[in-house]
């Protein structure tokens, strides 16, 4: 249980995304602001449009964020389409980590919460969300933990940020922005329910 | 956290939170209709029993198996370990068997710490003598903040044989560490000489301490403690320090009773006390397999410190 | 007790007990002359070729004398032998040791205690003086024959049931009694057995923690004021083994002040380490009677620096790997000692200023040799060193530090306590009757 306390929790990097940490210029890499807190909330309404058009107004859809960056996105997600649409979709939380694959290369994780909202996912549209995608290893988890929950009608993923750099055939549904980055950069989402402010940096 | 659970004095407050928020995400999975996990699939969890216990041993083996991890059985009796092999070639056999985690019970207090310098893999100690019990405690723990929201500032009483219990003292580094404020209660001749230096109140007096008590944890007293002269019939310890329906009755309402497991109805505790609503032992069993999960998932779930990456060991380089 | 008279041998500027450096002559197995260092020429003093040794810089005190060793044959021959524990205890500047009865077949006739004598003579490291049991198979029963004992070739005058207590109060007086018609001495490993029942180490805080079952310092103490009153009302004389708490040091104190014969010995291990140690749960720290606190130990220093406490004795036990690599409550007690006991007192004794070069001679030669009842024993530290002295000589570097490795040790075991502790003190040679049986660190 070696380096796994509390504390490294905001040290969670899900595909690529270096977040929590106060300077991240610290080890000599420049960083840059590539979106401000306005540029996320248009891209969140955005998202949520698309969302509505494509699975028809919200139909069955279920909301399962991936802790940390994605819980509060998928809660954002929800709370924009009910304000369009006055439709209530569920918004959950999905904890991929004991599924996946790269556990033996790192200190052990600490555990998220799984929240599945009441109604389950069984012939929903369940709507996976993240803040970064990057490996595409962390959605390949998220979907062998959500088929231990059910068996979902179809299940679709929207990410804030495409990075690129995709190690399995993945791909995003909804994406808010394409970010093209070289493997040595890191993506930082910051979002205010987690880091207090909205942003997304570029490190490196 | 250390790379063994051998006695909960070594825990850390933040090493013992940690557990506990595991093992309370174990215990929603476990809640769900699939309850199997793939996280520890190709680990190896032996479980070394010297000692019977049907009870902690099951606990373990459900544990480990929800985790997908491959688990060995490995009882004193019937195997090679009973025609007096030594612990240490035990320990070595194991070693030979690649396991990547030992549970050990055993009759001498100490034997995880030596079988933790004979193998690789880590070792949990599952009861030894009478000295710790680690994961007791930590459910204990886990129980009493299920039910109370808190262990931090609760006052947790302490019944029984303490002197003989790896319960107690497991329990009471833990609650320590936790926040709690421990008072054990006991006859004289069944706390240890050295109990003044420990950190907790000690009380000749059930009836005095219950009223204050957030919760009351009963130890098991066995009946052969007569035949050490440590108390002079079972009746009389009874009259002193069982907990029947009336001291119950001068609880506070919102007051837990527990009890680690086997106990002895009508000697340290009345049947209508262990059967009630304020009674945890029953949830006690369930939560003791969330929180071995917990604990074998935080021991297991990661690289080991030798076989991490050194770009990884601060976490925070991107998953390749 | 070589029958052959040693050649001489010449011993320029040695330093006798850390004083002047002299040169001292060894012939006839005793000091033969000893003058200003250079005085003594080779070739005047009839000294053959290679028997000079340029001791610049060593200390000499009178060689040790250990009242409790373990040499463990017939018996365990696994674990030493008297050949194997001789060596270390040459090396570790001894010429004498008393070899403990509790072997197997237990030294309770004379026969037993005659074949331990005569494995010594022939290993010649050093002399080897057997304890005879004080009851038949130690079982703490009948009397052993302790007058076949002493009347035999081996000539024994302690007594001992070590490893177990004489805890019987009847059988306890008789043996003191009976032992004065051979000056002989009751030396009483001093442990209540009730009080002592399954118990693995100190008895305190450490012991709560641990979860072991504690020896309780009272065990001790309550055997010895038992036999010190004993010995008081039948005007015997009682030697108390490997004192080991605060309580017994006032005890023997009292009882000395009553004018009664009692002695008293300590270990080095009671002088250095306490009960924190069994916190590895590592049985090389498992040794009876226990280690004991922090407080209990510089008791302990204190007796022996006052004399409370007679000398200092290793209770030098040897254990075999399978009797040691175990968990705590399955393995044997006790510890190797032979090798490190001077560095032990330097460090605990000598450095602290406790004790003296002359008060060391006293407690680890002197004072153990009269209450063993060897003979010719100098009166003081200071006619040890002087002309017509036996020429049993310990010489040792007081200013060398080593590091304690068990693989070095000439043990058959490796069960010391001190592993990769660095230490004060390395014996250089060791003379006994006037031969070497150490020279340069090595067995000659
Ligand atoms: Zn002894």
């Amino acid at each position: 249980m070696a380096s796994a306390t509390p504390s490294s929790s905001a040290h969670r990097s899900e595909d690529g995304s270096t977040t929590g940490r106060e300077d991240p210029g610290g080890e000599g890499g420049a960083t840059r602001t590539v979106l401000a807190g306005a540029d996320i909330s248009r891209i969140i309404s955005r998202m949520a449009h698309q969302i509505l058009e494509k699975t028809n107004g919200g139909a069955d859809v279920v909301l399962l964020g991936i802790p940390t960056r994605g819980v509060p996105l998928a809660a954002r997600l929800a709370a924009r389409i009910r304000e369009v649409e006055g439709t209530a979709v569920p918004a959950g939380s999905l904890d991929p980590t004991m599924y996946r694959d790269d556990l033996r290369l790192r200190a052990v994780r600490p555990l998220h919460v799984t929240d599945i909202p009441d109604g389950g996912v069984d012939g929903r549209v369940v709507i996976l969300v993240d803040d970064v995608l990057y490996s595409g290893r962390t959605v390949r988890a998220a979907l062998d933990a959500l088929a231990e929950y059910g068996r979902p009608r179809a299940v679709q993923l929207a990410v804030l940020v495409d990075r690129g750099h995709r190690e399995l055939p993945i791909r995003a549904d909804y994406v808010g922005k394409n970010m093209p980055t070289s493997r040595r950069e890191s993506v930082a989402v910051r979002l205010t329910e987690t880091d207090g402010t909205d942003a997304v940096l570029i490190i490196g | 956290m250390n790379r063994h659970l051998l006695s909960t004095a070594d825990l850390r407050r933040d090493d013992a939170l940690l557990v506990l928020d595991t093992a309370e995400q174990m215990a929603r999975l476990s809640d769900r209709s699939v309850k199997k996990l793939p996280t520890l699939r190709g680990r190896t969890v032996v479980n070394l029993f010297f000692e019977d216990s049907t009870r902690t041993r099951t606990s373990f083996e459900l544990a480990a198996k929800r985790l997908s991890a491959d688990v060995i059985n490995f009882s004193a009796k019937g195997s090679s370990v009973s025609k007096g092999e030594s612990l240490k070639d035990t320990a070595l056999t194991l070693e030979a068997m690649g396991a990547d985690a030992v549970v050990i019970r055993h009759a001498a207090s100490g034997a995880p710490h030596r079988l933790a310098g004979w193998v690789r893999g880590s070792v949990v100690n599952a009861g030894d003598g009478t000295h710790e019990h680690p994961t007791q405690a930590l459910l204990d723990a886990f129980t009493i903040r299920r039910r109370l929201g808190t262990v931090e500032g609760l006052r947790v009483t302490i019944v029984g044989d303490v002197l003989h219990s790896r319960v107690a003292r497991s329990n009471v580094w833990l609650l320590r560490t936790l926040g709690a404020h421990v008072t054990l209660v006991a006859p004289p001749t069944l706390l240890p000489h050295g109990v003044a230096d420990w950190p907790v109140a000690v009380s000749y007096d059930l009836d005095a301490v219950l009223p204050g008590s957030d919760v009351v944890m009963m130890l098991r007293v066995q009946r052969e403690r007569m035949l050490g002269a440590f108390f002079p019939t079972e009746r009389e310890y009874s009259r002193r320090y069982g907990l029947d329906a009336d001291r119950a009755a001068t609880l506070p309402g919102h007051a837990l009773v527990m009890h680690p497991g086997p106990m002895v109805r009508g000697m340290e505790i009345a049947s209508e006390v262990a059967d009630s609503a304020r009674s945890t032992i029953v949830e006690q069993v369930a939560n003791g397999v969330s929180v071995r999960m917990a604990v074998l998932y935080l021991l297991l779930g990661g690289a080991g410190a030798d076989e991490r990456k050194p770009d990884d060991q601060y976490g925070e380089v991107a998953d390749r | 007790m070589t029958t052959t008279v040693a050649a001489p041998w010449l011993l320029r500027a040695v330093r006798p007990l850390g004083g002047e450096p002299a040169d001292l002559l060894l012939a006839g197995g005793r000091v033969a002359e000893v003058a200003r260092a250079g005085g003594i020429a080779p070739t005047t003093a009839g000294v053959a070729g290679g028997n000079v040794l340029d001791a610049d810089g060593l200390f000499a005190l009178p060689g040790f004398v250990d009242l409790h060793t373990h040499l463990r044959e017939p018996g365990r021959e696994d674990a030493e032998t008297v050949e194997s524990g001789t060596r270390a205890a040459a090396l570790g500047g001894y010429t004498t040791v008393f070899a403990m009865a509790n072997t197997n077949p237990v030294a309770d006739t004379a026969g037993v205690v005659e074949q331990v004598w005569r494995l010594g003579r022939s290993a010649g490291h050093c002399d080897v003086r057997p304890v005879g049991a004080v009851t038949v198979g130690l079982a703490g029963q009948r009397l052993a024959e302790l007058g076949a004992m002493a009347t035999s070739a081996a000539a024994v005058r302690v007594f001992s049931d070590d490893g177990h207590c004489v805890s019987d109060a009847l059988l306890m007086r008789r043996a003191l009694e009976y032992v004065k018609a051979f000056d002989g001495v009751i030396a009483q490993h001093a442990e209540e057995p009730r009080l002592t029942e399954g118990a693995q180490m100190n008895e305190g805080s450490c012991s709560a923690r641990l979860g072991m079952t504690g020896w309780p310092a009272v065990a001790e103490e309550a055997i010895i004021a038992r036999d010190a009153l004993l010995a008081g009302h039948v005007g015997s004389r009682l030697h108390v083994c490997h004192v080991s708490t605060a309580g017994s040091v006032e005890i023997i104190r009292w009882a000395k002040a009553k004018g009664w014969r009692v002695s008293a010995e300590v270990t080095p291990h009671h002088l250095l380490l306490t009960d924190e140690l069994a916190a590895t749960y590592d049985p090389v720290y498992k040794v009876n009677p226990p280690l004991r606190t922090a407080e209990d130990v510089a008791a302990l220093r204190a007796g022996l620096a006052d004399g409370t406490i007679d000398a200092v004795a290793t209770d030098h036990a040897p254990h075999a790997p399978q009797d040691k690599d175990t968990e705590w409550a399955a393995a044997r007690p006790g510890m190797v000692g032979l090798q490190t006991a001077l560095s032990v007192v330097i460090q605990t004794m000598v450095e602290p200023g406790l004790l003296d070069w002359a008060g060391v001679a006293e407690r680890m030669s002197l004072a153990p040799a009269r209450i063993g009842g060897l003979p010719d024993v100098p009166v003081d530290a200071r006619s040890s060193m002087g002309v017509g002295a036996p020429a049993n000589l310990t010489l040792f570097d007081p200013e060398a530090r080593w590091v304690v490795d068990p693989a070095g040790l000439a043990s058959r075991s490796r069960n010391t306590p001190y592993r990769g502790m660095t230490l004060p003190g390395q014996v250089h040679a060791t003379f006994l009757a006037g031969r070497p049986t150490v020279l340069d660190g090595k067995i000659r």
